[in-house]
């Protein structure tokens, strides 16, 4: 799993990917920090939950290749003809995705020092943003990484999984125009922004750590599956 | 060391492999031979455990490779059709990740040191391998083949793509490994084969249709002796007044070959020498004799008459197997003599 995850890692920063990825988040988290420095709020939190915005754009760049590229190039046959398990090739490359995002909020950690050199801030309630949004991340990204496994091109792999995220992420506003009501508060609670939302206030929910926890491990399921369907097809 | 028995692999309806059974014992080098589409490919990714099989079993060193497929991919180095190269990575940091990714014990720099001497890619480690010609690539993927010094090397036509002067070095370096390795070899060069490999596996429409050394399986199918004469005649006359030979069972015209002259392939009935008759006739005939040779027939010769060979049946026949119904062929033929 190590050598699946430095290799991948490092592929990000092979290719502008990486960059392209880390600059969204560097140029936007400033950006919003230089705004409520003005404004005269300092809550770093708040910029995290302004985050999920470019979260939404930034994880099909990170996903889009993980899986499709391996079947394009061929690739694969060098990991599953290696002495390691479907689950290692998986999480390893799923992992490597995920430290790339999760480096994308350095810069927030800094905000916060300089805030709480300054100022006196809920910490905690920092943390729970970042949490928030690593699990929010881990999710997107299983989801992407699964959607990548389906098909050999990354451009569909990234289309689809942006679309999908646009879906999931804000499903709760198309649960207000629908009038059925079960049908409006199923959409709602799939909608990944409320349980995300609920990271923003200091009250830790368990309930939502399991949500996300529980939507990556299903998807990681799903990779895993869906490597061992084409030895099958 | 390799023990193959039943194996049959299915994409949908199509039966790409049916019912095959081998086994190669340690040290032997093997040669796959078939044309494309024959399930070459597929045979060996099934030994590898890229693909999963339908039927049957495989196993490699004892391990069964469903079973236990991290035990048994352990002992395989597999270079398939097109190498497995991550195309933004140096030379040596591929071999490198290979070599985590094996989980290899040996001590690391050393031994890709090693192998890359060994595939002749050490002056190009630090090169992207976007960068390498194909003849390069193929090498970088042998050598990823050969980290961790496997007992079992699968080697999906590893020379394709190189220079005759690689070529034959690397057909040097099979023959070398082949000492201490258990290889298994596809090639469409045929040559190739004939020169490394003890043992050949002709395979086509995914069965297994002989399973002999190179020289037995010429020999069986060039026990016919007939012959090839270029005679300087006129075509016609010359098929109708060899066709008369005594002995002579059928004449065919190859036609012409060098000015003024055509060829003749003269198949003599069994156990018939028509040599002297039939130099007798083309003189009789106040015709020049300018040679008269046996058609030894080649490997290439033997895969291609197999594999155009329609069927299962009629390759075997080819052959000259008794387990389909040879004796009545052989019957038929004594009584037309």
């Amino acid at each position: 799993m190590t050598a699946i995850f430095k290799r991948e890692f490092k592929a990000f920063f092979s290719t502008p990917v990486g960059y392209i990825v880390l600059a969204a988040f560097y140029l936007f988290s400033g950006y919003f920090f230089t705004f409520i420095y003005q404004m005269g709020s300092p809550e770093v939190h708040n910029i995290i939950m302004t985050m999920s915005i470019i979260i939404v754009f930034v994880t099909p760049l990170l996903t889009m290749r993980l899986m499709s590229d391996d079947r394009r190039m061929k690739t694969d046959q060098a990991l599953l003809t290696a002495p390691v398990s479907l689950y290692s090739i998986v999480l390893g490359k799923f992992l490597a995705a995920l430290s790339v995002f999760a480096l994308g909020f350095v810069p927030t950690l800094i905000f916060e020092m300089i805030v709480l050199s300054m100022v006196e801030v809920n910490f905690l309630s920092y943390l729970y943003a970042l949490l928030g949004a690593i699990l929010l991340g881990a999710a997107l990204i299983a989801i992407g990484m699964f959607i990548s496994s389906l098909t050999e091109s990354s451009v569909v792999a990234a289309i689809l999984t942006f679309v999908i995220n646009i879906l999931i992420i804000y499903a709760s506003n198309l649960g207000s125009m629908i009038q059925v009501p079960w049908i409006a508060t199923a959409i709602e609670k799939i909608a990944f922004i409320n349980a995300f939302n609920n990271f923003g206030s200091t009250a830790f929910s368990i309930p939502d750590v399991f949500y996300f926890v529980s939507i990556t491990a299903a998807f990681l399921f799903l990779s895993v599956r869906s490597l061992e369907k084409r030895r099958w097809a | 060391m390799i023990e193959v028995s039943g194996l049959s692999k299915r994409y949908g309806t199509h039966l790409a492999v049916k019912d095959v059974s081998f086994s190669i014992s340690k040290g032997e080098v093997i040669g796959f031979l078939g044309p494309n589409g024959a399930g070459k490919s597929t045979i060996m990714n099934i030994l590898t455990g890229y693909l999963s099989l339908t039927q049957g079993k495989v196993s490699i060193d004892g391990f069964d490779v469903m079973e236990y497929p991290e035990e048994a991919k352990k002992r395989i180095g597999y270079l398939p059709e097109i190498p497995p190269l991550y195309m933004d990575m140096k030379v040596k940091e591929y071999l490198a990740f290979i070599f985590d990714l094996k989980k290899v014990k040996f001590p690391k720099s050393a031994h890709i040191n090693e192998v890359m001497k060994l595939v002749k890619i050490d002056h190009v480690a630090n090169r992207l391998i976007k960068n390498l010609s194909k003849g390069y690539r193929q090498r970088v993927g042998f050598a990823g083949a050969l980290i961790g010094n496997p007992d079992v090397l699968i080697l999906d036509e590893p020379t394709v793509g190189l220079d005759p002067k690689q070529i034959i070095e690397i057909r040097n370096l099979i023959s070398r490994l082949g000492k201490n390795h258990t290889i298994i070899l596809s090639s469409h060069i045929l040559s190739e084969i004939q020169a490394v490999c003890k043992r050949v596996i002709i395979i086509n429409q995914g069965q297994i249709i002989a399973d002999d050394t190179p020289e037995s399986l010429s020999e069986r199918l060039s026990n016919d002796k007939s012959i090839v004469a270029r005679i300087m005649c006129s075509e016609k006359d010359m098929l109708e007044a060899l066709s008369t030979v005594k002995g002579v069972k059928s004449v065919t015209s190859l036609g012409c070959k060098e000015p003024n002259s055509y060829d003749f392939l003269i198949e003599p009935k069994k156990n018939c020498d028509v040599r002297r008759d039939v130099f007798e006739r083309v003189s009789s005939r106040g015709k020049t004799l300018l040679s008269l040779s046996s058609n030894q027939i080649s490997l290439e010769q033997v895969f291609l008459r197999l594999t155009e060979a329609g069927s299962y049946e009629e390759a075997r026949k080819l052959l000259g197997f008794n387990d389909v119904k040879t004796e009545e062929n052989e019957e038929k033929e004594e009584a037309a003599n």
